[in-house]
């Protein structure tokens, strides 16, 4: 199947993760690493249809720092049910991450999470207060206390905030999906 | 189970959250396993990338960042082609995919805000690409060898010369992001990062082999490196088309 000097075995294996490391921007934002040399980020698409919103929120650490070097993606249907995607980075003193967006289609929006000392990203669900949470599969079979983690909390009316905690009483639910 | 379409992630054959000789994971890795949950129809898909919005020298670290700068000189270091195919668990390539890649110059040093290392900058190299394979799922780069550095780990640690590479198929669950160590590389048995895969055999998937078929002659060395990401279960793939 494979001809010449493949690293593959016969036998196919996902290729293993290697964690994103502190330099991460370079490819993947490379206007916040400060590598001038494209119009990038460019690839984000996140002008659909519905209403306006921010999602924001930091990155903590099992001590309870800001994880200033993580990058996040976001991803969603909006109201037409068309894909929107985008990045953000942690902002490097504070850790915040900010996502100008819109009202997703569902009830959440996916987010993904790369950091140095993450070995494989992580996978989560920030959920958006509606009426629709009690209905929904995954946050029905959790007790009140875990899905807490999974919710974002309005700032004001189009506004959310959503904390990650990677260890601790508060660890966030990560999936495998 | 067939509401998860996706072979489920080997959790074995992955670096498990936490591995202490890697201090980093100490503090950040999430005690409790990930937890196993069907898809939502967002999950289902993926951002679509469109080969038309990137630039033609985006896949050329050579040249991209001397020309998007108006440099002369050009990269100093061993000139490579990375090249290589995309494929799915059950060996269908992947067409369309996204891959960019980043890595330090033949120096050991990031073009980075937060990278201090003492090895200069090299002002005709910026060390990021991307590019998207093409209908039979391959892609190629055109870059320099990148130089192995230290860094903190407690102790000093060497990182093996490696490119930083994120890939995206068609749906979040393939999402990937990894590292490409090159063969022969005496540093990549002493890695922390790397040993924190648990199986010889998954550790050298991430070994790119020298491929003197690829050569441009008198220009470039080649090395193959073939990605592959998760694929849908079978029987999902026999019972319903795809995305029924
Ligand atoms: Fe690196």
């Amino acid at each position: 199947m494979i001809e010449g000097p493949s690293n593959l075995a016969s036998t196919l294996k996902e290729t293993p993760s290697q964690t994103a490391g502190p330099y991460v921007h370079i490819g993947l934002t490379p206007t916040v690493a400060d590598v001038a040399m494209r119009v990038a980020d460019a690839l984000d698409v996140l002008n659909g249809a519905g209403e306006r919103m921010n999602l924001e929120g930091v990155v903590y650490d099992g001590a309870g720092a800001p994880v200033t070097d993580a990058l996040l993606e976001m991803y969603q249907l909006d109201a037409d049910g068309a894909p929107l995607w985008g990045r953000a980075a942690a902002d490097f003193e504070t850790g915040l991450f900010r996502f100008q967006t819109v009202r997703p289609a569902d009830p959440f929006v996916s987010l993904l999470i790369f950091a140095r000392g993450v070995n494989i990203h992580l996978h989560t669900r920030a959920y958006l207060q509606t009426d629709a949470l009690e209905a929904d599969p995954v946050l029905s079979q959790m007790s009140e206390d875990r899905r807490s983690t999974l919710i974002a909390q309005p700032v004001d009316a189009n506004r959310f905030r959503f904390d990650i905690h990677l260890q601790g009483p508060k660890e966030t639910i990560f999936f495998d999906v | 189970m067939s509401d998860r379409p996706f072979i489920p992630r080997d959790r074995d054959w992955h670096p498990p959250s936490l591995h202490p000789p890697y201090r980093s994971t100490v503090k950040r890795a999430p005690a409790a396993r990930p937890l196993a949950i069907a898809p939502g129809r967002a999950e289902l898909s993926g951002p679509v990338f469109a080969a038309e919005t990137l630039h033609p020298l985006d896949h050329d670290l050579i040249a991209n960042y001397a020309a998007a700068l108006g440099v002369e000189a050009k990269p100093i270091g061993e000139r490579l082609i990375v090249h290589g195919r995309v494929l799915d668990e059950n060996a269908r390539p992947i067409p369309d995919c996204l891959i960019e890649i980043w890595q330090a110059n033949a120096g050991g040093r990031y073009r980075h805000v937060n990278d201090s290392y003492l090895a200069p900058l090299d002002p005709a190299f910026g060390g990021c690409g991307r590019c998207i394979t093409d209908g039979q799922g391959r892609y190629a780069f055109r870059t320099i060898k990148p130089g192995p550095y230290p860094w903190p780990n407690g102790d000093n640690e060497w990182r093996p010369a490696h490119i930083h590479l994120s890939i995206f198929g068609h749906a979040l669950s393939q999402r990937l992001v990894t590292q490409l160590y090159f063969e022969g590389d005496p540093l990549i048995a002493l890695c922390p990062i790397v040993n924190a895969i648990p199986d010889q055999a998954a550790v050298d998937q991430l070994v790119a082999r020298l491929d003197m078929a690829k050569q441009a002659p008198f220009d470039a060395l080649a090395y193959r490196f073939d990605i592959v990401l998760r694929g849908r279960r079978q029987t999902y793939f026999e019972n319903k088309r795809e995305g029924g």
